[in-house]
């Protein structure tokens, strides 16, 4: 037998498209074209209101029903959305974290009404909250409640629905924050630390082996695509030595590092988008190309990343590369690559070392739950490093800050510039669902069922996901079941990370702005203070924060609250704090419909300050924004923040009618 | 809008004049301290015919112990109790860029739809102890109108002192196992607080045994009187009842107008030392001839007035 080739061709891992939007009829036709095309298994993602806990008639929901994702309101939702698919054969794996409890309780209610039994069901609910801190947004109860929740979905999969993998630990929204991959490995790994530990207190100790085995985790991979694979490889080791010494796992394949990946997007372009193609490709590459730490399952994000939504045909070409790269090229022909290589060992090592640095001084302030203030914040700092890297072009992307000549790209020639628009009118249709959801169940069961959940929550000891399941088969809404949770466990904001990260590296564009700011400020009588604002449910803070990190380093008083406000919590900031421009970021795509409320509700209360926004604002609506009283529009391709800050600083110059910069 | 329209609008507890009285207190705009000094005389004793209203509390600590999650759940309390409230929040200043970051307002969660509360973050600017040079005038300003006015300064070992003259009630916030604030204390470091909190009392044992070590450090300095309060303000919140009772009956057993008083000539002589330097002082015959001086005028008058009758005086 030859020591370069398998016997045999590997299998390929899980092809998925992450995929969902607008109602659940519409994305499960788009889930049965996608497994017609080759598909293998399903990634829902869902909106921000199911996120979140909110149902789509709460004021929060505006403008974000079925838009980045499906709305599910109650287990009749989830019967559309998962129409005619085999459950016992799918493997489904669906992004949800705060909520997850509940999308499970349903998935599993509506298996049972088809008469199909826990113990045959196989996915993944990503369920992993201290991301969601860090990161990605969609949190809804404090850090404590929160692990508690995880820890029961663990314990209760563990017994009832054993094929299923309960979390995704998850490092591929730190890189997307702007995590190095040393802090990528070594904060996933303390947060894995932290959910076994929750785990133990609610499940036998003689489990324990098993739950380790269950716990999988979903990474990222960068354009960088060497020492990717190598950070893949040390958190093989890791892990490995994690279940071996810490919880004392003797069965290998229970230590096995089992991962899921989306590749990296943060670096996915608005400028020359065809580009991001090959990005994509190469990345692929570092979660494939070595087989000892290769996929289990992946998806690819789309050409058109940075413009907004794909459609299905976008998707299918990233469908289409992973197809390719399995089963055109050889690469499943072969054992592992990288055995014996040098370089790699080299990189592993490096990164093995870092990361144990890194995890010690998590460990110190108390573990990954107690050090969430300490990862946002150096999180952040190294996504301003990563923006100063590119502003002085140490760090090249091409189209962006190198090669930017390019030649108009027919991709984008349509009408909507490429990107799926969903309906608008989804939001009032599902509102209507919901109320005839409402009307035509029995009120009686579904209140028995939200008091009994409320009880369990209240219990800190019993499993939420019985209580949850039960809700489900009575008819209790995602609004509602959240709701009661929240009622026992109180609301949360998580630390927004932007006061501690540190000044950065001085420059002279930088100096000669705070003369600017100063010098403003002096006319003004006041220092120049802004307020950067986030409404809705979006939770894409690294903007925001960059703008309000770069805000401060320019000499600017800024005031910064965090995700998730309502129109009239920012309108509100803005009168009290006396601010002299306001800075909105949405990336979600609800700035129709909560740019101009925000604008609305800050005229009202007598704020006449200027109005500028940032994020992913298509083309097609600048200009209606711009009509609604928006002062200036900024998307991804706008890279330099100093010249952001030179705008903000000339508007509020020419509002106070001052002289502008000599 | 004017000085003096501000003034008499806060004066009678038309809390929408808030915001732009504070922009006004902040400005550094030339005229502005005439226009400051017009809203002062609006509000001071001698136009209410009194003291201000409000309970003026300070709130300070080491970063991060809890102090804006703490006043999430006072302000609540407070609502809960009919009271209007207005926080100050003092964030420190960036030394390079003389820039900030305010923060507190996002752990301080309310209504955008109730009038009675009012947030203002303040970058502390180049002054030490944590105080915003424009803070105590705006703090006068508000204590006009609100039922309850809080400062929340951040540091320890100054910025209470700092804190003790604009607020009738100063509560220093502790962590839970970082023995700084108790340290400080048993050093004479820093001074005897009015209220003593320890926050994140949810974790346990580490409060407790915090708790304990405060009370005899007290008792050793023999200010047995002080009030120790463990509060917790994530959920279910704990020893915020406690709390709000302790620092009401700090105010109760205290003389308001006399520590007003006191705190108002101090302020008058710090102003003015700080503009006119020594050689100020020296024409007035000194810190102590100035102090007799302040003693000697009218009990009613605002800082910018007593300063005035200070630069008076020394131009003579
Ligand atoms: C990073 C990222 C994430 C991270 C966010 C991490 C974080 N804490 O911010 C993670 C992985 C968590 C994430 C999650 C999701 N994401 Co995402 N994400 C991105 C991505 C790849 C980059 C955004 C980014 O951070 N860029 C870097 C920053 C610095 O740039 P920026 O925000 O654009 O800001 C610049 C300008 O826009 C402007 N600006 C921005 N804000 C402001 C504010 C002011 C005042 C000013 C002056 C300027 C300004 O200045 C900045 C300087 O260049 C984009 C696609 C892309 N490449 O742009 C998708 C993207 C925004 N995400 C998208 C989606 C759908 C999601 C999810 C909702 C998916 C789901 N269904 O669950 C989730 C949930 C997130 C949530 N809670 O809302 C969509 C939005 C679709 C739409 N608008 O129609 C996008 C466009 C991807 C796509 N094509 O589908 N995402
Ligand atoms: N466990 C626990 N954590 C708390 C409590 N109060 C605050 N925290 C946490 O402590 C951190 C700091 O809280 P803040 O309220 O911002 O503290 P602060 O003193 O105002 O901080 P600065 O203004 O930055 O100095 C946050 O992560 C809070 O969630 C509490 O009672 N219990
Ligand atoms: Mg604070």
């Amino acid at each position: 037998m030859s020591e370069h080739r398998l016997p045999e061709r590997d299998r390929p891992w899980l092809m998925r498209t992450y995929a969902g939007h607008s109602t659940a009829r519409a994305s499960n036709e788009l889930y049965r074209r996608n497994l017609a095309k080759g598909q293998t298994g399903l990634s829902v993602a869902f909106d921000l209101p199911t996120q979140t806990g909110y149902d789509c008639d709460h004021e929060l929901a505006r403008g974000e029903v079925g838009k980045v994702g499906v709305a599910i309101s109650h287990k009749g939702d989830m019967h559309a959305l998962l129409d005619g698919i085999p459950l016992d054969e799918m493997n489904t794996s669906m992004t949800i974290n705060a909520t997850a409890p509940w999308l499970l309780a349903l998935y599993v209610a509506v298996a049972e009404e088809n008469g199909i039994d826990g113990s045959k069901l196989s996915g993944t609910t990503q369920n992993d909250i201290l991301k969601e801190y860090l990161s990605r947004g969609t949190y809804a109860f404090p850090p404590g409640p929160s692990m508690r929740l995880i820890a029961d979905v663990v314990a209760y999969t563990v017994e009832h629905v054993p094929r299923w993998n309960p979390i995704n630990v998850c490092s591929y929204h730190l890189q997307e924050a702007g995590a190095t991959p040393v802090q990528e490995i070594a904060y996933a790994m303390a947060n894995a630390m932290a959910v076994l530990d929750a785990v133990r207190e609610r499940v036998d100790e003689s489990l324990m082996p098993t739950v380790f085995g269950r716990i999988s985790f979903f990474v990222n991979a960068g354009v960088r695509f060497v020492e990717e694979h190598a950070k893949l490889r040390a958190m093989s080791l890791l892990w490995d030595e994690l279940g071996r010494e810490r919880y004392d796992v003797e069965d290998p394949k229970l230590r096995r590092f089992r991962y899921g990946v989306q590749v990296n997007s943060l670096g996915l372009t608005e400028a020359q988008p065809e580009n991001n193609v090959q990005r994509i490709v190469l990345e692929a590459l570092a979660v494939t190309l070595g087989r000892s730490a290769r996929a289990r399952a992946i998806q690819l994000p789309a050409w058109n990343e940075a413009l907004g939504l794909p459609r299905p045909w976008d998707q299918q070409w990233s469908l289409r590369i992973q197809q390719v790269l399995a089963f055109e090229t050889d690469l499943l022909e072969y054992p592992d690559v990288f055995e014996g290589s040098k370089v790699m060992d080299g990189l592993v090592e490096e990164l093995v070392t870092g990361a144990r640095e890194e995890m010690t001084r998590v460990a110190e302030r108390g573990g990954a739950v107690e050090a969430v203030g300490y990862m946002k914040s150096e999180l952040v700092s190294s996504h301003r490093e990563r923006v100063r890297r590119i502003e002085d072009g140490d760090l090249t992307v091409v189209g962006i800050n190198r090669f930017t000549e390019t030649e108009p790209s027919p991709l984008t020639a349509d009408a909507e510039g490429g990107i799926l628009v969903v309906d608008p009118d989804v939001e009032a249709e599902q509102i209507a669902a919901l109320e005839r959801w409402r009307a035509e169940r029995d009120e009686d069961a579904v209140r028995a069922a939200l008091d009994e959940l409320r009880r369990v929550a209240r219990s800190e000891s019993e499993n939420i996901m019985p209580a949850s399941i039960a809700a489900a088969h009575a008819g209790v809404t995602t609004g509602e079941w959240a709701q009661a949770l929240r009622d026992a466990f109180g609301d949360y904001r998580a630390p927004t990370g932007v006061g501690e990260a540190v000044a950065g590296a001085t420059s002279e564009e930088l100096e000669s702005l705070r003369e600017e700011v100063d010098r403003v400020s002096d006319a003004l009588g006041r220092r120049l203070k802004v307020l950067v604002g986030k409404p809705g449910l979006d939770g894409h803070s690294n903007g925001a924060e960059q703008i309000a990190v770069r805000g401060r380093d320019v000499g600017m008083e800024v005031v910064y609250e965090g995700i998730r406000l309502t129109p009239s919590q920012i309108a509100a900031s803005a009168l009290q704090e006396g601010v002299h421009v306001i800075g909105l970021s949405i990336l979600s795509g609800s700035h129709r419909e909560l740019i101009p409320s925000v604008i609305a509700q800050l005229r009202e209360a007598g704020v006449d300050a200027p109005v500028v926004i940032g994020g992913i604002i298509p083309e097609a609506d600048a200009a209606a924004l711009r009509e609604a009283g928006v002062a200036a529009v900024y998307t991804p391709k706008d890279f330099d923040l100093n010249r952001i800050m030179r705008d903000i600083v000339g508007l509020v110059a020419q509002h106070h009618g001052l002289a502008a910069a000599a | 809008m004017s000085g003096a329209e501000l003034g008499r609008r806060l004066r009678e507890r038309d809390l929408s004049a808030a915001p732009a009285a504070l922009n006004l207190v902040e400005a550094r705009r030339p005229g502005g301290p005439e226009e400051v000094a017009a809203l002062l005389r609006e509000v001071s004793p001698g136009a209410l015919g009194g003291d201000a209203p409000a309970h003026v509390v300070g709130i300070t600590g080491p970063p991060g112990v809890g102090k804006s999650s703490l006043l999430s759940e006072l302000v609540a309390a407070w609502r809960c109790a009919g009271r209007t409230v207005a926080v100050l929040a003092v964030d420190p200043t960036s030394r390079r860029s003389g820039g900030a970051l305010l923060g507190d307002r996002a752990r301080i969660a309310v209504d955008p739809a109730d009038r009675g509360v009012f947030i203002r973050s303040t970058a502390a600017g180049d002054t030490l102890g944590g105080l915003a040079a424009s803070t105590r005038a705006a703090a006068q300003a508000l204590a006009a109108a609100f039922d309850v006015v809080v400062i929340e300064t951040v540091g320890v070992g100054q910025s209470e002192t700092d804190v003790a003259d604009a607020a009738d009630t100063v509560a220093v916030v502790v962590q839970p196992g970082s023995g700084d604030v108790l340290q400080f204390l048993k050093a004479g470091i820093m001074e005897i607080p009015d209220v003593l909190v320890v926050t994140k009392a949810d974790l346990g044992n580490i409060a407790e045994s915090a708790v304990r070590d405060l009370r005899s450090a007290l008792t050793a300095l023999d200010a047995r009187e002080v009030e120790v309060v463990a509060v917790s303000s994530i959920p279910p919140p704990r020893g915020i009842d406690e709390l709000v009772a302790a620092l009401d009956g700090h105010r109760a057993a205290t003389d308001v107008a006399a520590r007003r008083l006191h705190a108002r000539r101090r302020h008058a002589l710090a102003d003015f030392a700080a503009e006119h330097g020594e050689r100020g002082l020296r024409a007035l015959g000194g810190r102590r001839e100035a102090e007799r001086l302040l003693d000697s005028l009218d009990p009613r008058l605002d800082v910018p007035s007593l300063r005035a009758a200070l630069e008076e005086n020394a131009a003579r």
